[in-house]
């Protein structure tokens, strides 16, 4: 893979993508190493809980019954330890996990502590104590403070991104590159489930139409006006890997940028979630095989690489009456790489007796996910501690980074 | 608002307005023009250079005609030489050599340029859509689709003339005369190629008698049945018949004849030669003016008028619109002799254009480009990527099946709605740090149901909050 530089609106015109040039930052490299770090923002709020099962609970099946993940269940959760087990949908993630290549934290969330996806999402990749707009993310905020530090890579480096649009997290100063899959993936089945819903409300024709073309889809007799199926599960899985993949052999070229964010959507399972089959099953099987992707197009690099995974807010602790999940609070973030020191899950459990939940709904937030991004900001990248304090996460001094993340 | 006037003033009727005659609100628009929609629209029709595009870039049609005719000749030639070439070796025992590559490349690396008609339709495109994303309501843009899909021609058919023909013979009549905007279309070249007319000949005008040729009906049959009087109107097949051979001898200049190929030209060698009856009247043979005559008696016959107040009505307020409407603009129309202006007034002004529920299914185009004005996404979206989510809602521009055009009704479009639930999540993604809830109130104000504002609210990222409300059925309807 070539990075061409022909004039944007030539790209623009014959291929849909999107970059965006600018001149090269300089880039603190420390110690000889050449570290590479990628930021996945998982857009919608991860169940944190259905990813990562603490099965070690005492609590743990009476709060989710026939919902929570055992090590013996139907299809067994992976064992990562005494205390919790992995989502069988993520074999890779166990490999990595076992390669002591992965880290998982538990119980951790952003500062935030309302149950908005926009401001949750803003704060998450802003960086800010508090929603509001802000036009820059850590990520780059990140970066521009690594300047000064007078570590400088001779051969420069600059922030990238993939997708139709920049994500925020790595938006600022710093300027950017960014790159879009090919792959347009079609609206997702939530999207046409929130409006079939909405229309079955307000415009029964409408909602005619899509009961219409979804039975069509169902005996698979659509022809030539009707839409295809909604993305399934091998369509995400496809898009998934392309993005990762495709932001990793970036990253792994000898001369290409360094650091990278890219969103992966679809998170918010209100519905019929499908922890161990259907959904949410299918997302975390496309999110692990994007791992692989990322580990297998890093190549030698991957020892030099970290990923961080994180999103907006978890979900509610119980399984609501539409066999899903609600907005929550503390959840999982994942570490993976092979700079890591890895195959520990990280957490201050703090238990799942109604008393214990955030205000009797939330699995309750012991750490604070800053913590996280400030050891690897630190640590990986040498990030200045002040500057992380006050730039790149403002307001965050009482917030140590937490240390120890790196081999 | 007062019972009696309906939806006369007040935000509602604000955003009515803004969607139903225009291309939708963007910003502050409902509030802007909340005291006084129908003032608002009424301005709209008062801008200067209203209907025109400033693109002094883009190609007159005769320019187009001949460059793609230039184009394609050297295509011809590469090819032939490269047959040459090939038939050369092989004759030599060579092994054959790799044919030159004219167009495409193997990495799909987006290098090369896209064969010129292709290029010509694109900057076309843009210019088009830039106007309607860009004007501050839009219903002279939307008066301008409207009749460009009245008097429609087809790219495929007509070298890429299209968006030229749409600069040149409607966009400069939209507010003016019918009769003027009817003489501009027919007598466009890209109408005569597209409707057949640049090959007709009299049976016994001299090229006919010579070439042993004769009549071709199409552009007289469609300019009756389609453009002006309406189907089932009262014309005869002698009528066609007559009309068409009025209509001989309008042709074009070969897109080969260096300076002027391309242009409209009368050939009096191709005309019909005598007087010929239309409608019972009776037209002497004064050659190019015999049919500029006929035109002239159909822009104003009653059935025209009430043919375009009906479609007119139909296209902006109601797939089975309110008759007192249609008949309304009917008259407007033959009290003024075609004044389009003032057509469109009565359209702005009539009761009935307010108080007609919003039921109307905004066709595939008129709803992209609702949705890029709302979201702010034109900069980000190419051209290309447009021009195909028009191709998979099956509208592709300028490229209508057939010479009636793109319909009216909503059954010709709600197969799309699921494509569109994609489409919407393509562009929605393309829109860096839209506020939903904001543009929700842009878009919408008080037409949004309690429905809509929560499904936006509930949304799992900002994108998906925009696919939904740009999907919402207040936002798909008007």
């Amino acid at each position: 893979m070539r990075l061409h530089a022909p004039s944007r609106r030539a790209l623009l015109l014959a291929s849909g993508t999107l970059f965006a040039w600018a001149h090269l930052p300089k880039f603190a490299r420390a110690e000889g190493r050449d570290p590479r770090f990628l930021t996945i923002i998982l857009r919608g709020a991860l169940d944190g809980l259905a990813t990562v099962a603490p099965v070690g609970d005492p609590d743990w099946l009476a709060l989710r019954g026939e919902n929570a993940l055992t090590l013996d269940g139907k299809l067994a959760a992976l064992k990562l330890d005494e205390f919790f087990a992995l989502n069988p949908a993520m074999p890779n993630l166990h490999r990595m996990f076992e390669a002591k290549e992965a880290i998982i934290v538990h119980a951790i969330a952003t500062p935030y502590r309302e149950r908005s996806h926009f401001d949750g999402q803003d704060l998450l990749e802003s960086g800010l104590p508090k929603p509001g707009a802000s036009e820059s993310g850590w990520l780059n905020r990140a970066l521009s403070g690594l300047t000064p530090a007078g570590r400088v890579d001779p051969r420069g480096s600059k922030v990238f991104a993939v997708g139709p649009v920049t994500p925020l997290v790595v938006r600022g100063p710093a300027p950017v590159l960014s790159w879009s899959p090919q792959r347009v993936l079609p609206a997702s089945e939530d999207t046409v489930r929130r409006l079939l819903a909405l229309y079955r409300d307000c415009d029964a024709k409408l909602a005619g139409v899509l009961e219409d073309n979804s039975k069509l889809t169902a005996s698979e007799q659509f022809g030539t006006g009707q839409k295809p199926p909604a993305p399934g599960p091998g369509q995400v899985r496809a898009y998934f890997s392309e993005a990762a993949g495709t932001a990793a052999k970036f990253l792994a070229q000898p001369d290409g940028p360094r650091v990278g964010a890219l969103a992966l959507d679809g998170w918010d399972t209100h519905f019929n979630e499908g922890i161990a089959q259907g959904r949410l099953s299918q997302l975390l099987g496309a999110l692990d095989e994007a791992l692989a992707a990322i580990k297998n197009s890093m190549g030698p690099a991957w020892r030099e690489t970290v990923v961080s995974l994180a999103t907006e807010f978890g979900r509610t602790a119980r399984i609501n009456g539409t066999d899903g999940t609600d907005h929550g609070t503390a959840t999982v973030a994942l570490l993976v790489g092979g700079a890591l020191k890895g195959g520990r899950v990280i957490a201050d459990w703090p238990g799942l007796k109604p008393a214990n939940l955030y205000q009797d709904r939330d699995l309750k937030p012991t750490i604070d996910l800053r913590a996280m991004l400030k050891g690897v900001l630190r640590d990986h990248l040498r990030a200045d501690e002040k500057t992380l304090a006050e730039t790149v996460f403002p307001g965050s001094e009482a917030v140590k980074p937490m240390a120890g993340l790196m081999a | 608002m007062s019972a009696k006037s309906g939806l006369s003033s007040g935000k509602a009727a604000a955003a009515l307005g803004l969607h139903r005659f225009g291309f939708g609100p963007v910003g502050n628009a409902i509030a802007t023009i909340a005291t006084d929609p129908r003032g608002a629209l009424l301005a709209d029709l008062e801008g200067p250079g209203s209907g025109q595009i400033d693109a002094p870039n883009l190609m007159s049609s005769a320019e187009v005609a001949r460059e793609v005719s230039d184009f394609r000749a050297e295509r011809r030639a590469e090819q032939k030489l490269a047959t040459r070439q090939q038939k050369q070796a092989t004759a030599n025992g060579e092994a054959p050599a790799q044919m030159t590559k004219l167009s495409g490349d193997e990495s799909g690396a987006p290098t090369q340029k896209p064969p010129l008609p292709q290029q010509i339709i694109l900057s076309e495109a843009k210019a088009r859509f830039d106007a309607a994303a860009n004007a501050e309501i839009g219903l002279v843009e939307r008066l301008v689709w409207f009749w460009s899909n009245h008097f429609c021609v087809s790219a495929d058919k007509d070298a890429a003339m299209a968006g030229a023909y749409e600069r040149e013979a409607i966009r400069p009549h939209v507010l003016g005369r019918f009769t003027d905007l009817l003489q501009a279309a027919e007598s466009h070249p890209a109408m005569l190629v597209y409707l057949d007319n640049v090959l007709s000949m009299g049976a016994d005008s001299i090229a006919g008698i010579n070439q042993d040729k004769g009549l071709n009906e199409n552009l007289a049959r469609e300019t009756l049945e389609l453009h002006t009087l309406g189907v089932r109107s009262g014309y005869s097949q002698a009528d066609v018949t007559n009309f068409a051979k009025v209509l001989t001898g309008w042709t074009w200049l070969r897109p080969e004849e260096p300076v002027h190929g391309g242009e409209f030209v009368f050939v009096r060698r191709f005309h019909e030669p005598g007087d010929q009856v239309v409608l019972g009247k009776h037209y002497p043979d004064s050659g190019f003016d015999q049919g500029r005559a006929v035109l002239a008696d159909l822009a104003r016959h009653p059935a025209t008028a009430q043919h375009i107040g009906e479609k007119l009505a139909r296209h902006f307020v109601a797939d089975d619109p309110p008759p007192a409407l249609a008949a309304k603009l009917a008259k407007t129309f033959l009290d003024t002799d075609g004044d389009l202006k003032e057509v469109v007034r009565t359209l702005v002004t009539a009761e009935e254009s307010w108080t007609a529920p919003r039921q109307k299914l905004k066709p595939p185009a008129e709803w992209i480009a609702g949705v890029i004005r709302l979201t702010g996404t034109a900069p980000d979206i190419p051209i290309g990527r447009i021009m195909n989510a028009q191709v998979a809602l099956g509208a592709p521009l300028w490229r209508p099946p057939a010479p009636n055009g793109y319909s009216d009704m909503e059954a010709a479009w709600t197969d799309g709605i699921p494509r569109r639930i994609d489409i919407a999540t393509e562009f929605a993604g393309r829109a860096s740090r839209a506020e939903p809830l904001e543009l929700l109130d842009s878009g919408l104000g008080p037409l949004a149901s309690t429905q809509t504002r929560e499904t936006v609210a509930r949304a799992e990222s900002r994108s998906q909050a925009l696919a939904l409300l740009v999907m919402a059925p207040e936002f798909l309807r008007r």
